[in-house]
């Protein structure tokens, strides 16, 4: 009988891959189906919470207190170059990821390098929008309209901003123990993560900034 | 310091101050008897860094029983003075300390004792009762709890510096935006519940992994213990709702920092949102809170009937539709806020189906206890008790459900009379039974079985002496949250109902002399099977308390009530096959996070701004040390296991034996 | 890994164009007025799924079920809360006294 070791899961790691476990009737599932199940469970909570706050601006979108209205202040061209600088994040975000599982760490640098810096340009362009519209009078307190809408679109900026820092803390992870297994599950969270992002930001471009600038 | 000074202990308000120093000496005493026994190191090595769910269930019940004191004092203080405040009375409470009680009272019971209870129980039961080892994620499973204590501990020091919020446990706009609450009250309250929140998502987030990716080979979902069945609900819920507590209280909060317009009167603000966001979670969250509850009645009916759980899938299917359903009814807490006719119509009906499958589960253990063999130990005490006071609260809840006879009664004390009912008689018996019928598994002995009946009976008799009262009081008019009331024909219920709440202060005490009585004669009650109730699932094949490691071989599963199967059938059982075993190691990682989120939290409360960064960067550099290290798990190794496992048998033989020996 | 690459790929290019498509339907007459925010919203959610199938690579396989299901839920949850909330709010909104009203009688 080949000895076997089994975790705290109870899992067993056995010698040969076809024994994986089968979460319905084959015992505990291997741990990496298990983080990233967890991770996905996580990410979907983190949609509702975006879904109160954009709840909360769908219904204060109007009330505007006299104040100025999306038409006035939204500047599409910014919007789509951040649409496409997030898009193409994500992109090389899941090609980094892909590279690293592949172990072509080359790519995988390269990859994350790209997704950083689409990453911070987004960021950028959004925190200069934000200061050009509290500049003009137009800030988070001037009337419910626009606190719902630094509200909403802040915290997916913070997201982005935690995403980012966490890149850097998984490159450097990467850099000093390489491509173990626990880091790869935690670089398939963090594209996972990535990828939600993008997913959240479509909503915000389609419903705050497509409708309400017109 | 920011806005801290010394005027914010309470030196000049006798009774605050009085409450103050009586917290303080405790923790001095219970700090000092534990620093001369020498117990840090233990303390710190077995429980405070321990990410064994067995330890963090036990810990997450413990604050919850010591909360329940905290809360029940309030209870206490409030019934006191309604029962002396009528006609031109007023009391020994002025307004703005009344108003603090009621909401501190309200915050404790929910968020720091109902759910610490009912998650530290889930926490407990459900690894073992699934046939593993501990939850999917251990470490988070501490962070989770240590969050939660953080919460509970700014609560009880707003009573010390500062002042709690006088808004009610919800805290509703516009009384509790700047303008009406210019004080540190509110952001006590909004910090507090924002850090356990954290804490309990995550927890929500581990159940749901365990019990979707983690069970012992062979157990289908469809042979899963029913506690297991609501505990998957419960934490679908905490999962779906408590992202919109975050949100909402973010809102609140970023309206008192941030001069933002959510829910002010000016500006553009809408308060009527506030209460549509909050009770889109309150109302899913009272449903997390019941039906783990429910399960530890399956399982407790169950056990004592000597019989299988009557219709075992009606039960899940009833339990999996109360889950969703519980998002469709939210509007019924304010029905009379002016949605007009079609939305509360709709809602009313809903809430009015949302009874249909609890009514479903009703039949289902009635029929469990009918032609069974009963016996009256404790934990079927509590479950008779509640099978039908939370039918005389659920009635009123269906009352309460049509919104032409809402209109009269909401915010009377009918209402409160109302939760108190389901939440009493649902909640507290509930997780009262699951104390009862668990405290032998995890500690190795049984409690005595005459002070459990004696609290039993002072907290059922006390509830209804309470309680009835205020659905008449309600009926005649009296609203809840007064601090003096003019009509004296009122008075007399108040005081009957404070009458009540002595005789459930009663089954308090007896629940607490129960506990140092078991201790001090449970060599007398030891139980050596790991088995004293005859029970049916797996988590009573283990030895009481079970080994760190839960099941030295994860069983294979083969039926529901798994361990019933077990015992019932007559092939021996083979030799197991051990295998060496890697156990999680310890983490300081919730304490210390739990650590600067209280000084953070703190901080923000009374806008010391560097206390704050300072805080935030000690948390986030925590996190990023304790992600970069690598967790070796430590090993069991197979010959340990099976010495380990050895010597267990033998006892049991030996017991079994009747060698007293 | 070559065919998880063509995925990405493909999903970049879809992205592209549903992204492209919703500028377009914002900015210019393309869209009959009134049904610039369905045709926004069809778009969103294509885009969204986009997402799903190709870069998060959700399927229905048996391996997925389970997330499957997890996003089902959470759909609904989010539904909930948004379409309810905009009902709620509307009606609340509706039966509110008006401005005009509210200011005569403070007077």
């Amino acid at each position: 009988m080949t000895a076997t070791l089994t975790n705290a899961r109870g899992s067993a790691r056995a010698a040969d891959a076809s024994q994986v476990a089968d979460p319905l009737t084959g015992g505990p599932a291997t741990v990496e189906i298990t983080v990233a199940y967890g991770f996905w469970i996580f990410l979907l909570s983190d949609i509702v919470m975006f879904s109160a706050v954009f709840a909360a601006y769908a219904v204060l979108s109007s009330r505007t207190a006299g104040g100025p209205s999306g038409q006035s202040l939204f500047d599409l061209r910014n919007v789509g170059i951040e649409t496409l600088s997030l898009l193409f994040s994500s992109f090389t975000c899941g090609v980094a990821v892909l590279a690293a599982e592949n172990r072509r760490m080359g790519t995988f640098y390269a990859g994350m390098a790209l997704t950083f810096t689409l990453g911070a340009v987004f960021l950028g362009m959004e925190i200069s929008e934000f200061a050009r519209m509290i500049g003009a009078g137009a800030g988070p307190s001037r009337s419910a309209f626009l606190s719902a809408f630094f509200s909403v679109i802040g915290l997916h900026g913070a997201h982005i901003t935690i995403g980012l820092l966490w890149l850097c803390f998984l490159v450097a992870q990467t850099l000093v123990k390489g491509p173990k297994p626990f880091v790869l599950r935690r670089l398939g969270c963090f594209s996972l993560f990535w990828h939600a992002l993008d997913i959240v930001w479509v909503a915000l471009l389609s419903l705050v900034y497509l409708m309400g600038a017109r | 310091m920011g806005k801290l000074s010394w005027a914010a202990i309470p030196f000049n308000e006798p009774l605050a101050m009085a409450a103050s120093l009586f917290i303080i000496a405790g923790f001095l005493v219970i700090f000092s008897i534990v620093t001369w026994k020498g117990w840090w190191p233990y303390l710190w090595r077995e429980w405070f860094t321990s990410v064994d769910h067995k330890r963090i269930g036990v810990m997450y019940v413990v604050l919850a029983l010591v909360l329940l004191l905290r809360g029940f004092i309030d209870a206490l203080m409030m019934r006191a003075q309604l029962a002396l405040a009528a006609g031109g009375a007023q009391g020994y409470l002025p307004p703005e300390h009344y108003d603090q009680i009621f909401s501190s009272h309200g915050t404790i019971m929910i968020f720091f004792m109902a759910m610490p209870f009912v998650i530290g129980l889930m926490n407990f039961v459900v690894p073992l009762q699934l046939g593993v080892r501990d939850v999917a994620f251990p470490v988070l499973n501490s962070v989770s709890f240590w969050l939660t204590a953080s919460g509970a501990l700014l609560v009880n020091v707003s009573l010390v510096v500062g002042e709690f919020a006088r808004t009610g446990w919800l805290a509703y706009p516009p009384l509790s935006e700047l303008q009406f609450s210019p004080g540190v009250g509110v952001d006590y309250y909004l910090w507090a519940l924002q850090i356990s929140g954290v804490g309990t998502l995550l927890a929500g987030i581990n159940f749901l992994t365990t019990i979707l990716k983690l069970r012992a080979p062979g157990m289908s979902l469809m042979r899963m213990p029913v506690f297991c069945w609501t505990a998957l609900a419960s934490n679908l819920l905490i999962v779906a709702a408590f992202p919109i507590l975050t949100a909402t209280f973010a809102m609140l909060l970023l309206d008192r920092y941030l001069g933002m317009h959510f829910f002010t009167n000016d500006g553009g603000g809408n308060a009527m949102l506030y209460f549509n966001l909050i009770w889109a979670w309150g109302h899913p969250e009272v449903y997390i809170l019941i039906l783990p509850a429910f399960g530890i009645f399956s399982e407790v009916i169950a056990t004592f009937a000597g019989k299988r759980l009557f219709g075992y899938q009606s039960m899940v299917m009833a339990t999996m539709a109360i889950c969703v359903l519980s998002f469709m009814v939210w509007l019924h807490h304010f029905f009379t806020m002016g949605a007009g006719a079609d939305v509360n119509g709709f809602f009313g009906i809903m809430t009015m189906i949302i009874a249909v499958p609890t009514g479903v589960k009703i039949f289902n253990w009635l029929f469990t206890l009918f032609r069974g063999r009963i016996r009256f130990e404790v934990p079927v005490l509590w479950a008779l008790g509640f099978m039908v006071t939370f039918v005389v609260g659920g009635m009123s809840g269906v009352l309460l459900a049509l919104p032409p006879a809402d209109f009269v009664l909401h915010n009377s004390l009918f209402l409160v009379a109302h939760f108190h009912n389901v939440i009493i008689g649902g909640v507290v018996f509930g997780v009262m039974a699951g104390y009862q019928y668990w405290f032998p598994k995890a500690f190795g002995f049984t409690l005595d079985r005459r002070w459990g009946v004696i609290s039993f009976w002072c907290w059922l008799i006390g509830f209804y002496v309470a309680f009835m009262p205020l659905y008449v009081l309600g009926l005649m008019g009296m609203t809840r949250r007064m601090q003096h009331y003019a009509d004296k024909s009122w008075q007399p219920y108040l005081i009957v109902a404070e009458c009540g709440a002595l005789i459930i202060l009663c089954g308090i005490l007896a629940t607490l002399i129960q506990l140092v009585v078991s201790i001090r004669a449970r060599d007398r009650h030891r139980d050596l099977t790991g088995d004293p109730w005859n029970g049916r699932t797996l988590e009573w094949s283990t030895s009481s308390p079970p080994p760190l490691y839960n099941f030295a071989v994860l069983p294979k599963v083969e039926s529901l009530d798994a361990y019933w199967q077990t015992k019932q059938s007559s092939t021996p059982r083979a030799t197991p096959e051990y295998a060496d075993i890697e156990l999680p190691p310890n983490s300081a990682n919730g304490f210390i996070t739990a650590l600067f989120a209280s000084i953070t939290g703190f901080a923000l409360v009374w806008h010391i701004w560097w206390m704050v960064i300072l805080g935030l960067a000690c948390g986030a550099l925590t996190l990023f040390l304790f992600g970069w290290v690598e967790r070796h798990e430590t090993l069991m190794t197979r010959a340990d296991l099976e010495a380990v496992e050895r010597a267990r048998i033998d006892r049991l033989a030996v017991f079994r034996q009747g060698d007293p020996a | 890994m070559a065919k998880r690459l063509q995925l990405y790929t493909a999903g970049l290019a879809f992205a592209l164009l549903l992204t492209g498509a919703s500028f377009l339907v914002a900015q210019s007459q393309l869209l009959w007025g009134p049904g610039i925010p369905v045709g926004l919203a069809v778009l969103a959610i294509a885009q969204m799924g986009v997402h799903l199938v190709f870069f998060l690579q959700m399927s229905s396989g048996p391996d997925n079920a389970n997330n499957s299901l997890a996003l089902a839920f959470g759909v609904l949850i989010v539904t909930l809360v948004v379409g309810g909330t905009l009902w709620i709010m509307a009606h609340l909104d509706a039966n509110m006294t008006p401005m005009r009203t509210l200011m005569e009688m403070s007077r």
